[in-house]
């Protein structure tokens, strides 16, 4: 990213949040230029949803400043929310009103005129596969529908900077690979987009910047290649059939990797960084074979989140052991 | 894709005073809140049973057993029967605190103020707008009871003016026990608790007052505390705008709430609501100020 922060969409600078003795976000900086996606990846806790929550006016950061479409969003987040959408972790939608009504209401209050909110709401409608079921009560929607009204939810007011807090967590793929076509549509459109995710697949697929962050603190960003190239290439995966062989197994493995291979005792799983594509594979099998070494599955797989971590800071993902400020209570309480 | 982004018709956002944008986003709440109501038309019938069947065990299991200071003796069990209907409106009303309080911890829960916080909006206008729409909910809620008051023998014996003026009193009534609710709401944890302990403050409030039974019987601490119970005064109200029996001690009732019933309910109801309306908006607001 080259922070051009006067003109950029997002810009932060060391922002911090606790809650309670959690230090959810830990001097943050972003900047996300017009028209660009920046994806916020990182596990549960690492501090993507604060840091959204603090972006989109709902918290207040304990210190650092940010500035939202030019606009400071502490001291003015009435203006900030003018120019922002919002989809969270859940879909943030009355069940019991129809998808129309939802869109309506939220038309509404962004005190759009009538005529235009009646027109947007079947716009979105249409454009997300939502008519058939628009007077049905978003209670009957599947959890891909929901995640979609939200999004148009979102999109009533046309906002030039659109928040995605983990848009496509717990949905099914096929959910997901409609979620991302939807994203990309906007981002072709020139919609600014901040994309929190847990899956480097995603942010693979949406974003053109991605920014690792881990208990509240930025320790990567770059394109995905970048960060890829840091984190190295391609992850072949072994399962030994016997556990006594793991120590042999990594050490044959030493010929056909870039770097340690990391061993896993219960699953007897010896995971390596390679490059070079598939040729790897039937190395790495000549290799086993050459030991002796029996094995049940051999894998070869992009990087995951849990490879990025463990490249970038020695620990894996789920270790982490701050819990994620999503739940209804820290939504109601630790924030007043 | 143009269908997302470029508007096709004017949708530059209409300019009003902020007291205006509160009474409009105010109105846009309520009005899905109510849309709730219609949606979920067991929540509203299961709210109307548990004053149905007070009515009717108050009315013919206690009936006899409960004499009413003033009343025509000969009257018996029709008295109390008179008497104990305006009481349920009361603690009925009462109770519309409880949708508040579980109605805003489940939003809060599941997100959905998160969205209204999102929105450009008036601070204020998802508490306006549950609180009026809990208020106005109790509309319907009355009518059933004063229907099934009817069947066990309640009567109106003063006009459809002062009937009208005893409905709004306890429709106001409802609107105050609805902030302080809403306040509580914002607090609680999560839907369940509020369910639970969010409601607790409401029985020792209902049944620390002349709602069932009349005051007179009562030892002298909770007396007290009954008499300046704005309950009690609102029940008062309404048994004196109803023309039924009031329990009133041949000696008069010598407190100034009870001698003032409906003008201390209504000092009550705006006090409160001053109270809690700031309260309740302060804590919605405090983590965007």
């Amino acid at each position: 990213m080259t922070p051009s922060t006067a003109d950029a969409a997002i810009h932060a600078e060391g922002l911090v949040k606790h809650f309670g003795d959690v230090k959810a976000v830990d001097g943050l900086d972003l900047t996300v230029p017009y028209g660009t996606v920046v994806g916020l990846l990182g596990p549960n806790g690492a501090g993507k949803t604060t840091t959204v929550r603090i972006l989109a006016t709902l918290l207040r950061a304990d210190a650092g400043h940010a500035t939202v479409a030019g606009i400071d969003v502490a001291s003015k987040p009435d203006a900030v929310r003018r120019s922002i959408g919002l989809t969270g972790q859940y879909a943030a939608i009355d069940e019991y009103l129809t998808g129309r009504e939802n869109l309506d209401m939220v038309g509404r209050l962004y005190h759009l005129p009538s005529a235009y909110v009646k027109k947007r709401a079947d716009e979105l409608l249409e454009r997300f596969a939502l008519s058939d079921a628009a007077d049905r009560p978003a209670k009957t929607y599947s959890g891909g529908m929901r995640r979609r009204l939200d999004l148009s939810a979102s999109l009533m007011a046309t906002p030039a900077i659109l928040f995605l807090d983990e848009p496509t967590t717990g949905l099914d793929p096929r959910s997901r690979l409609q979620m991302w076509e939807v994203i990309n549509d906007l981002v072709a459109d020139g919609t600014t987009v901040l994309l929190t995710t847990q899956y480097l697949e995603e942010a693979d697929q949406l974003a053109q910047d991605i920014v690792v962050i881990d208990r509240g603190k930025v320790i990567a960003h770059g394109t995905s290649d970048e960060l890829k190239t840091q984190v190295g290439g391609d992850r072949l995966e072994i399962v030994v059939t016997a556990g006594s062989e793991l120590g042999a197994a990594a050490a044959s493995l030493r010929a056909v990797s870039d770097g340690d291979a990391t061993i896993d005792d219960d699953t007897r799983r010896v995971t390596a960084p390679v490059s070079g594509g598939s040729t790897v594979l039937v190395d790495a099998v000549r290799s086993l074979d050459a030991a002796g070494i029996k094995i049940d599955d051999l894998v070869l797989r992009r990087p995951t989140l849990d490879d990025v971590f463990l490249t970038l800071t020695g620990h894996a993902a789920e270790e982490v052991a701050a819990p994620a400020p999503t739940t209804g209570r820290r939504r109601g309480r630790k924030e007043a | 894709m143009a269908s997302i982004t470029a508007p096709t018709v004017a949708m530059q956002p209409k300019s009003r005073p902020a007291i205006g944008w509160l009474l409009h986003d105010g109105m846009v709440v309520a009005k899905r809140n109510l849309i709730q109501t219609v949606r979920v038309p067991e929540a509203i019938f299961f709210s109307l049973v548990q004053p149905v069947i007070f009515v009717l065990m108050f009315a013919y299991v206690f009936g006899g057993a409960i004499p009413i200071p003033g009343a025509d003796p000969d009257a018996g069990a029709q008295a109390y029967r008179e008497f104990l209907v305006p009481g349920i409106f009361g603690q009925t009303v009462a109770f519309a605190a409880a949708s508040s309080t579980v109605g805003l911890a489940e939003d809060l829960h599941k997100g959905i103020i998160d969205r209204f916080r999102s929105l450009p909006m008036a601070p204020g206008a998802v508490l306006f707008g549950r609180t009026a729409a809990d208020a106005l909910r109790q509309i319907l809620v009355l009518v059933v009871l004063s229907l099934t008051g009817l069947v066990v023998g309640w009567r109106i014996h003063n006009g459809a003016l002062s009937a009208i003026g005893a409905y709004a009193l306890l429709v106001l009534f409802a609107y105050t026990v609805a902030w302080v609710g809403a306040w509580v709401g914002l607090h609680m944890p999560n839907p369940e608790t509020a369910s639970t302990a969010g409601l607790i403050w409401i029985f020792p409030l209902t049944f620390l007052s002349n709602a069932f039974v009349p005051l007179a019987g009562m030892p002298p601490v909770i007396k007290t505390i009954a008499e300046w119970n704005p309950v009690s005064s609102l029940c008062l109200a309404c048994r004196e705008l109803f023309g039924n029996p009031t329990g009133e001690p041949p000696g008069g009732w010598n407190v100034w709430s009870l001698d003032h019933a409906a003008l201390y309910t209504v000092l009550s109801c705006v006090v409160v609501i001053a109270i809690f309306s700031a309260l309740a908006v302060r804590t919605y607001r405090r983590s965007t100020g």
